[in-house]
């Protein structure tokens, strides 16, 4: 008597032997969670906005009204003092945890090693290895870096869970990002914005997108999540704002409506 | 019956075929935890001014069987911080054994500084997130009071993805719908826990253990509570909902003998 599985069972067969067929038990355990909330980012002239919500949910439940998103990274301490870099993550926030301080110890050890500080643009080039790396089993977050370059301007990158990443003006990430985003290519890269009196129907000149001063852009980003707290249940409790410019970062936290 | 005592028990070889050794057989896949079996409900935390008061029943669950109604689930750590575990017990009882070895680890080294309760979570929150990144998670909720490094009470979560989240009062599992918006309601965010008295925090608890024990089914009128303190950990682990009263059921209609 022969098993489909290999193992024949010799021995007397009686009416209760039964080979134990290959039955499977089904992998029911899901290693994701979504935590909700959402961020932004939007650069300027001389300085980079990183902005989130304080919100963490998992399914209807509000897991705490205040869990920061936005984090400075390479700080010389806890509390993020000396940082010269802001990443903010949102999705899953264990991989958001593990992804921050992993970067964290990256820039802390490059300083160390080279006795400089990390480029943001080093610095995006390795937070995209280190996302690549888990391609298979991805950090389920989406992250934006943001800084100030070479030459002082502000910089912004944005990133896909697997590391797929791009510069950029101004990017929402995270649950209301399909929210946020629409209004920023109107508010910020002026986009369906035209110059009045330029042209009839299609010759009509496109508005230029240029950089914005600071007070525009703190004002449109309070104004991207008092509106996506309108219209989105994971976002809401607090705005954490972390603005970067040559003199350090500075970050700010405003409430927002809390139902 | 015979002399070979193994086979005690078993049903007759020449009638029924002797035991398929298959089912001992120990290559195969691996197979992991891929759901909790004896199960612990909700901790129910809440700070106050000067420490942090938690609470959880004795109860552990078969699935819907009360299985075992005296097991501890509240872990004094260190004489300064206590973990409250929610989900396996199983679970609970190694990560028991990790804290156990980390305290006496930590005894030894002659620094003198202990782990505090944010150390805890810490260590704590990466033993799950890595065994959820193995695909074989220790199934539990916890929720870990006691002080940070300054010294300011302390009260955060940690869950089996690796997750962690703080506030001020909390609660995992039946606790997260039952006993949170009791919590909130007696303690709003507006009024600061310098407001709220040792008292006024485990008189709070007291009356979440009743709440949950009400319409809670896998919970139990016994429970553990620990206030911590300064001075240390207090536990009782002998407590009892009181003051139960069951006169609503009388007037719930709409099902059971009743017609109307």
């Amino acid at each position: 008597m022969v098993s489909l599985m290999g193992h024949s069972y010799m021995g007397d067969t009686g009416t209760f032997a039964h080979t134990t067929t290959g039955q499977v038990k089904e992998h029911s355990f899901y290693p994701y969670t979504d935590n909700g909330g959402s961020t932004l980012g939007i650069t300027g002239s001389d300085f980079a906005i990183l902005a989130g919500d304080t919100r963490s949910v998992s399914g209807f439940n509000i897991n705490t009204r205040f869990a920061p998103k936005v984090f400075k990274i390479g700080g010389d301490d806890e509390t993020g003092e000396g940082a010269h870099i802001l990443l903010s993550v949102v999705g899953f926030a264990a991989d958001g945890n593990a992804l921050k301080e992993r970067l964290d110890a990256v820039v802390k050890m490059y300083k160390y090693q080279h006795g400089k500080r990390m480029s943001v643009r080093a610095c995006a080039q390795r937070l995209s290895t280190i996302l690549y790396q888990k391609r298979f089993f991805p950090y389920y977050v989406h992250a934006i870096l943001a800084g100030l370059d070479e030459e002082g301007k502000g910089v912004l990158y944005s990133y896909d869970p697997v590391g797929s990443y791009e510069r950029e003006q101004c990017r929402a990430a995270g649950s209301a990002a399909s929210l946020i985003m629409p209004f920023l290519d109107n508010q910020v890269n002026f986009k369906n914005q035209y110059i009045p009196g330029s042209g009839e129907g299609h010759a009509l000149e496109q508005k230029k997108a240029e950089p914005l001063p600071r007070e525009t852009v703190e004002q449109i980003v309070r104004d991207a999540f008092t509106s996506a707290v309108e219209r989105h249940i994971e976002v809401g409790d607090g705005l954490q704002m972390a603005i970067i410019t040559e003199r350090g970062i500075e970050e700010v936290f405003t409430p927002l409506k809390k139902d | 019956m015979n002399h070979l005592p193994e086979i005690w028990g078993r049903p007759r070889n020449d009638i029924y075929g002797s035991y398929n050794p298959s089912y001992l057989k120990t290559s195969g896949p691996i197979t992991h935890t891929s759901s909790p079996t004896v199960t612990g409900t909700s901790v129910v935390a809440v700070k106050f001014n000067g420490g942090v008061a938690i609470a959880a029943d004795k109860l552990a669950s078969y699935g819907s069987l009360a299985r075992f109604t005296d097991v501890k689930r509240l872990r004094v750590f260190a004489n300064s911080s206590v973990v409250g575990f929610g989900g396996d017990v199983s679970d609970m009882q190694y990560i028991d054994r990790l804290l156990e070895s980390i305290d006496i680890r930590e005894h030894y080294s002659t620094h003198g500084n202990m782990l505090n309760a944010k150390n805890l979570l810490t260590y704590l929150s990466k033993v799950f997130y890595k065994r959820r990144s193995q695909f074989n998670p220790l199934w539990n909720h916890v929720l870990v009071a006691g002080f940070d490094g300054n010294g300011a009470p302390f009260l955060s979560s940690a869950d089996l993805l690796g997750n962690t989240f703080s506030a001020p009062h909390m609660a995992t599992g039946f606790g997260a719908h039952l006993a949170v918006p009791i919590l909130r309601r007696l303690f709003p965010e507006e009024r600061p826990i310098e407001d709220i008295t040792k008292d006024n925090a485990v008189a709070a608890l007291q009356e979440c253990m009743k709440v949950l024990f009400y319409r809670d089914a896998r919970s139990l009128d016994e429970y553990s509570i620990a206030v911590i303190t300064k001075d240390g950990v207090e536990v009782k682990e002998d407590e009892k909902v009181q003051a139960q009263s069951w006169a609503f059921a009388e007037a719930i209609r709409g099902y059971g003998a009743q017609t109307a």
